[in-house]
């Protein structure tokens, strides 16, 4: 099976400071990965030179595209990624208003990402909207509704539709739970799950939160300093780490 | 079906003066299709290490681990994925799930993660709650709020609900009453009709003498316990 993302050497140094520093793993077709390590550790900056939107100093980041096969991401030219980033590849950001267009309508927000795509039929867009604010929990009696009316849990299930909507097969999530209270993040990591395996997508999740990881992802890359320390089997991670910092982390939880 | 060659262990705890602690030494044994045997010795005697590493928890520092051609020792995560998915089961003395998720969509997960339409996996689900004497009006709900008994028996549907040619079975008949204790003790007699290797641990003596082949004294492979 031809890995879906195959990511080589990813380095990214802000002036004399690390961001992040060899990083490489593979991602196959339906796998969920989780990146963990404390804040500063260079996790967001991997996941935003893996997905375009920072250009690390060095590495290549290949994708296997539904046309033309295994290609480097950073080394194609800024439309055929900005295509990409539209219907393949999906960015859900940790504050919702940073993937939604506040000032538009939340079914204008989810059929904006289908326009993009070419789809033109009002009546389409509309209902599609409508059917995925379903699947994410909004009611459909919401969908003319702008976002600044919602509530923050509302508006990162909205972010999650407006991204699932063309159905990519790769997501990015920025501490996608981040910031909402726990009943909430319980229904998102619920919902998140079940989009998972219905539709077969592969998920890079960046969080700090070790229980989401334990829920959500099937293998765990353990990050500290800008290198990666420890990678593999999520509950093997979390059960038998084996590296220094891993153990503490581990350790450090409090348990409820 | 499972084979182990030579298995090591040793725990090293980087963050209390790097103390290493050897668990298990050179553990080899064999299980066969159809076939269950026990895992005995007193605790802390590394039963509960043993079977967490044959299921890929814990990783291993020496030997070989096969099950169905896959050496869980050295295999890389997708395929210890693939495995567990498809060959080996496990059931552990707690549930974990996530929360708000009703006990039938827990019990039918195995099966809607091989690809089972989900009618399908819950009509499975259904009858394996309902031998379980799991009362109908709490399958819609989420099993966190259930009591200990409860969960283990949801945690045991879940375990049995796809037929894996391999299983770990952790415990399965502690804190059951008689007749609950009862139907899990044909559960894992009718798994090893269907030509499953089973694992377990089982401080229930009685149960142990009527379900296993064979027993392993892990003691046996404790450095500083082998006589």
């Amino acid at each position: 099976m031809t890995p879906l993302l195959s990511v080589y050497g990813i380095s990214k140094r802000y002036g004399p400071h690390i961001g992040c520093a060899y990083v490489s793993f593979e991602l196959y077709p339906g796998e969920v990965m989780g990146i963990v390590g404390e804040s500063g550790s260079g996790k967001s900056t991997l996941l935003n030179c893996i997905a375009g939107h920072l250009p690390p100093d060095e590495g290549k980041v290949v994708f296997d595209t539904r046309i033309e096969g295994p290609k480097d991401t950073i080394a194609m030219s800024e439309p055929e990624r900005r295509m990409l980033s539209r219907t393949d590849w999906a960015f859900v950001h940790q504050h919702a208003r940073d993937g939604l267009r506040m000032g538009v309508s939340a079914g204008g927000n989810v059929g904006e990402r289908l326009m993009a795509v070419g789809e033109r039929h009002y009546g389409d867009i509309r209902s599609k909207a409508t059917d995925w604010l379903g699947r994410v929990e909004i009611d459909a009696s919401r969908v003319d509704d702008r976002p600044t009316t919602f509530s923050g849990g509302m508006q990162q299930r909205l972010q999650i539709a407006r991204n699932l909507v063309t159905g990519p097969r790769l997501v990015f999530m920025d501490e996608p739970t981040g910031g909402l209270d726990v009943s909430v993040q319980a229904r998102l990591l619920d919902l998140l799950r079940g989009l998972v395996r219905d539709m077969g997508l592969s998920a890079i999740i960046v969080t700090h939160d070790l229980a989401v990881v334990r829920l959500l992802a099937d293998r765990l890359m353990v990050m500290k300093s800008g290198r990666v320390v420890e990678a593999g089997l999520t509950d093997q991670v979390l059960d038998d780490p084996q590296h220094a910092y891993s153990q503490l982390l581990v350790s450090s939880v409090l348990q409820v | 079906m499972i084979t182990l060659n030579n298995v090591s262990k040793t725990f090293t705890l980087h963050n209390q003066g790097s103390a290493v602690i050897e668990v298990l030494t050179g553990v080899s044994l064999s299980v066969g299709r159809g076939e269950c045997v026990a895992l005995t010795g007193a605790s802390g005697a590394g039963k509960s290490t043993l079977m967490r590493m044959i299921y890929g928890n814990y990783l291993t520092q020496a030997g070989e681990i096969l099950i169905g051609g896959v050496d869980l020792a050295r295999a890389e995560p997708r395929d210890v994925l693939a495995l567990r998915r498809e060959t080996l089961g496990y059931v552990s003395q707690f549930l974990r799930v996530v929360p708000r998720v009703p006990t039938l969509d827990v019990v039918a997960e195995p099966l809607r993660a091989l690809g089972v339409p989900a009618a399908e996996a819950q009509a499975r689900a259904e009858v394996l709650l309902g031998k379980l004497n799991i009362p109908e009006r709490l399958w819609g709900l989420s099993p966190t709020t259930f009591s200990g008994g409860e969960q283990q028996r949801v945690n045991i549907a879940r375990g049995f609900a796809h037929q894996y040619p391999a299983m770990l079975l952790d415990e399965p008949t502690a804190s059951l009453d008689a007749a609950n204790r009862e139907v899990v003790l044909s559960l894992i007699e009718d798994a090893k009709t269907n030509g499953a290797a089973i694992i377990g641990i089982f401080h229930d003596e009685a149960a142990r003498a009527r379900v296993c082949d064979r027993e392993i004294d892990v003691s046996c492979f404790t450095p500083g316990l082998a006589a």
